[in-house]
């Protein structure tokens, strides 16, 4: 147990750990679907302190690696117009496109700016009334609430030159896509814990029922990650499925009501695709027609556009947890996140750049090497 | 972008018609709206996801996830200047992170 002396509270860690390795009797294969957690199980090495036969899989839990290409390619279009303020989060700045990223369109001449929160990019719309404002409001169920509640202020304040470039993805309806797969080998999941915190758990006793899984609500520090573990394998030793909250200090049953309520309003559900994965039924939000003025899609016309994404990139089953980032066979070679392929390989919570940052040696020497990052 | 972030109320003030606080995370200081987390009071602490409180959390737990956080150095990512980071990509030298050597 090499690294646990660097967990907040190494004794409760090890008795985690304990209570898993005394509770597994055979393999069990279970999925964290946030990627904020597959950093840090890969950083904490906890997948390598878990009994051999307990698998971590890592979900498609991460907002910038699943907006597809085609929204990214209309954000690289929008962004580049002479007249658009173009806001985003700075996750999104490196998300390769159809051959180039924000970060180029800027160095192009684009007006792109990074945005910490959406109300900022509502200010900006506030103070350069004779431009447009455009937000990326991409994310999942944590992200659109925020995003709900600006394109509902720009309304009320009345601010005509602002817009959002919407591509919000649900949770759910991912977990549901995953288990309907026929390749699908996941037996239990570790649900995201903030998208808990506003939606609450209402939405998973109906998936934990149909598809005989557990679901345990889990935080991602690395200690919430063993209880959460801990909590699932009991269950499935058990022959139980429930759904289970493993972080109450952060989720409660009813999640954010007042949060809710403003995703209701401001978006409707509608069909999505995922980048690498597909178009997952239901898997998104998008503005409600009253608020369709603020729509950047139907504001600017980018429709048509052609997109294409590299042969090589196999980010879909790594995002469905079908292959680990080190067997792409462009990993660390052709793909770094220097001159990333994927946008798993961009985004500080994908896991392809997870695998590579931590530098994992369950892949080839020979690999490992030519992926060592030159710090 | 995803990481949700506990901070500490500082102050709180009406804007606009919205609900907002200065909130205190380990030592950035940032403005926050309030209004998915109306009855948040001055000194408590909160999950803050962009610039939005989302649940409120106790003050120890809400000690230990900064410490942690601070610590693997995700508070820079989330506070730190992303053009210099996407720069630093691009231009080739990577994302300044540890690399732990096994
Ligand atoms: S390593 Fe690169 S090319 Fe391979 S799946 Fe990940 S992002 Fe795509």
């Amino acid at each position: 147990m090499k690294y646990i002396d660097e967990f907040q509270d190494p004794e409760l860690a090890r008795r985690l750990l304990d209570d898993i390795h005394a509770t597994v009797t055979r393999p069990w294969a279970l999925m964290e679907v946030c990627g904020g957690q597959t950093h840090s199980i890969i950083r904490h090495g906890i997948d390598q302190l878990l009994p051999e036969q307990v698998e971590l899989i890592h979900g498609p839990g991460c907002p910038v690696c699943v907006t597809p290409l085609e929204v990214i390619d209309k954000a690289l279009e929008i962004a580049s117009r002479p007249e658009v303020i173009f806001c985003s989060f700075g996750d999104m700045l490196r998300v390769p496109g159809t051959g180039r990223d924000l970060f180029q369109v800027r160095g192009e001449g684009g007006d792109v700016r990074v945005v910490y929160s959406p109300l900022d990019a509502l200010r900006i719309a506030q103070q350069n009334p004779d431009r447009e404002v455009v937000f990326f409001g991409i994310g999942f169920e944590t992200t659109a609430p925020p995003n709900a509640m600006t394109v509902h202020q720009a309304r009320k304040l009345g601010i005509p030159n602002f817009s959002m470039l919407v591509s919000h993805v649900r949770v759910p309806p991912a977990i549901e896509a995953i288990m309907s797969s026929p390749s699908c080998r996941v037996q239990g999941f570790l649900a995201a814990g903030h998208v808990c915190s506003v939606m609450g758990m209402g939405e998973y006793p109906e998936l934990a029922e149909r598809f005989r899984v557990p679901i345990v609500v889990t935080g991602f520090e690395p200690l919430d990650i063993l209880e959460g573990v801990r909590r699932t394998v009991r269950q499935l030793e058990r022959g139980e499925h429930t759904v289970d909250n493993a972080y109450a200090r952060a989720v409660r049953a009813e999640g954010n009501p007042a949060a809710r309520a403003m995703l209701e309003d401001v978006f409707e559900v509608t069909d999505r695709a995922w980048r690498g994965i597909g178009v997952i039924p239901q898997s998104g939000w998008r503005l409600a027609p009253k608020y369709r003025a603020y729509d950047a899609e139907h504001r600017f016309s980018v429709d048509g556009i052609r997109t294409q994404e590299p042969a090589e990139c196999r980010s879909g089953e790594v995002l469905q947890g079908l292959l680990k980032p080190h067997e792409c066979e462009a990993f660390g070679t052709l793909c770094t996140p220097r001159t990333p392929l994927g946008a798993t390989m961009v985004s500080s919570e994908g896991a392809c750049a997870a695998y590579y940052l931590y530098r994992r040696l369950d892949m080839p020497a020979t690999k490992a090497q030519e992926a060592t990052p030159v710090v | 972008m995803c990481l949700a972030v506990p901070g500490r109320v500082l102050d709180i003030e009406e804007r606009d018609g919205t609900r907002m606080a200065t909130v205190d995370f380990g030592g950035v200081v940032k403005e926050v709206c309030l209004e998915y987390l109306p009855d948040l009071q001055v000194g408590e602490y909160a999950i803050v996801h962009v610039g939005f409180a989302l649940q409120r959390l106790d003050e120890e737990s809400a000690r230990q996830t900064l410490e942690l956080f601070a610590e693997l150095g995700l508070l820079q990512e989330e506070f730190g200047d992303p053009w210099e980071v996407a720069a630093a990509e691009a231009a080739g030298s990577e994302p300044v992170e540890e690399v732990r050597n096994q």
